[in-house]
C-alpha cells in the first residue's frame, strides 16, 4: 500500500526532470522534503516495484532502427507460453504481450518489432513465423503518431473526464 | 504525414553521446549529483555530461527523464483499444479520444482496424465508461478493448 506522502511523491515524479547538476533538489523543495529524503523515497519505490524504471526515454528512431511494426499473432492458447517466450527473446522485440481476443479480432499475441526498414520488419516477422510455426499473423505499420504522452497518476482531479488534455500532449492532425 | 524527416538521425550522435544515453536510460543514478556520477563512470566531467544531456534533450533525442511506473501496481487498469474508423470521421474521432488523459498512445495504422490507442484508468468500470462515452460522441459503435493477460516482455529502453 502507498501512503499519502508516497502518492504525492509519485505525482511529482511524473514530470520531465530538469537538466541541472542537482535535478532532484527543486522537486524535493516543492514537496517540502530534503533531497536525501526524496532520493531515499525514490529508491524505495523502485525496490518495491512501483517505479518500473527511472531514466531517460529516447526516441526509438535515433537508435538506427527507423522502422517499427506491431505484429499480432493468432496463437493457440496451449502454445502461448512457448511462443511468447521465443518472441520475447528477440533483441528487436521491445514489447510482447498476450491479450484478450474479442469480436472479429482473433490475434492474441502482440509484439512490437524494430528494424531498419519496413521490408526488414516483414522479413523478421516471416522468420519468426517459421521459427514458431505460427503462420497466422498481421503486420500493422503506424502511419501517424496521433498522441504520445505519459500517464498522470493520482492527479488532483482524479477523474479523467476527457475535458482537459494534459499540458504536454502532442497532437498531430492526420490531415 | 510522417514526422521522420524532421527528426535528427543516428549520425547526430557520437560515441560519447551513445555511452551517456545508455547509462542514463537504464542506470540513471538516484543521487544528489547524477551527472557527476555518470561522468565518473565514463571518465568525463560533470560539466561535459550536463552540456551533452542538455543538447540531446534540446534536440528531442531525449524525450523525457523521469520515472516510469507500473500502472497495475499503482492500482490502475490499462488496455489496448482498436476501432475501424472511416476517413470522414477520423478527425473528430481522434479529437474525442485524445482529450482523455488516460489515452497515452494513439496511432493511425495501415489496417482495416486503423486506430490503436492505449487507455489507462483507475478501474475496469471506468475504462468501459470512457469507451461508451467515446462511442456516444463519435458514433463509432465498435471499439474493441484488448487488455493484457500476460506480459512476456516490456522494454522501454533500447541499446544504442
Amino acid at each position: 500500500m502507498l501512503t499519502a506522502s508516497e502518492k504525492r511523491i509519485i505525482r511529482a515524479l511524473q514530470i520531465d526532470l530538469e537538466v541541472r547538476a542537482q535535478p532532484f533538489l527543486p522537486l524535493a523543495e516543492s514537496l517540502g522534503l530534503s533531497e536525501t529524503e526524496l532520493l531515499a523515497a525514490i529508491r524505495d519505490l523502485m525496490a518495491r516495484g512501483y517505479i518500473r524504471r527511472f531514466g531517460a526515454t529516447i526516441r526509438h528512431r535515433i537508435s538506427g532502427f527507423d522502422a517499427n511494426a506491431m505484429v499480432a499473432w493468432a496463437v493457440p492458447p496451449s502454445e502461448i507460453n512457448r511462443v511468447g517466450q521465443i518472441l520475447a527473446g528477440y533483441r528487436e522485440v521491445t514489447h510482447c504481450y498476450e491479450r484478450q481476443i474479442t469480436g472479429n479480432w482473433p490475434y492474441n499475441l502482440f509484439t512490437m518489432i524494430h528494424a531498419r526498414t519496413q521490408s526488414e520488419c516483414q522479413e523478421m516477422a516471416q522468420r519468426m513465423a517459421e521459427l514458431t510455426g505460427i503462420k497466422d499473423y498481421e503486420l500493422l505499420f503506424s502511419d501517424v503518431e496521433l498522441k504520445k504522452t505519459t500517464m498522470r497518476y493520482f492527479r488532483d482531479h482524479a477523474e479523467d473526464t476527457g475535458e482537459l488534455p494534459p499540458a504536454d500532449t502532442k497532437t498531430i492532425n492526420p490531415h | 504525414m510522417n514526422q521522420k524527416n524532421n527528426e535528427p538521425g543516428t549520425e547526430a550522435l557520437d560515441d560519447l553521446d551513445r555511452a551517456i544515453l545508455n547509462e542514463i536510460q537504464v542506470h540513471f543514478p538516484i543521487v544528489s549529483r547524477p551527472y557527476a556520477e555518470v561522468g565518473q563512470r565514463l571518465g568525463l566531467s560533470e560539466t561535459e555530461v550536463l552540456a551533452r544531456v542538455q543538447r540531446l534533450h534540446d534536440q528531442g533525442i531525449i524525450r523525457r527523464i523521469g520515472a516510469n511506473f507500473n500502472s497495475r501496481k499503482l492500482g490502475y487498469t490499462s488496455t489496448l483499444c482498436t476501432a475501424e474508423v472511416p476517413e470522414a470521421q477520423m478527425e473528430q474521432f481522434v479529437q474525442v479520444v485524445n482529450r482523455y488523459a488516460g489515452v497515452t498512445h494513439n496511432y493511425l495504422r495501415r489496417h482495416r482496424y486503423n486506430i490503436w490507442f492505449t487507455l489507462i484508468a483507475p478501474s475496469t468500470e471506468r475504462i468501459e465508461q470512457i469507451l461508451t462515452e467515446i462511442s456516444a460522441q463519435t458514433g463509432i459503435k465498435e471499439i474493441y478493448s484488448l487488455p493484457a493477460r500476460q506480459i512476456f516482455k516490456i522494454q522501454a529502453d533500447f541499446p544504442l
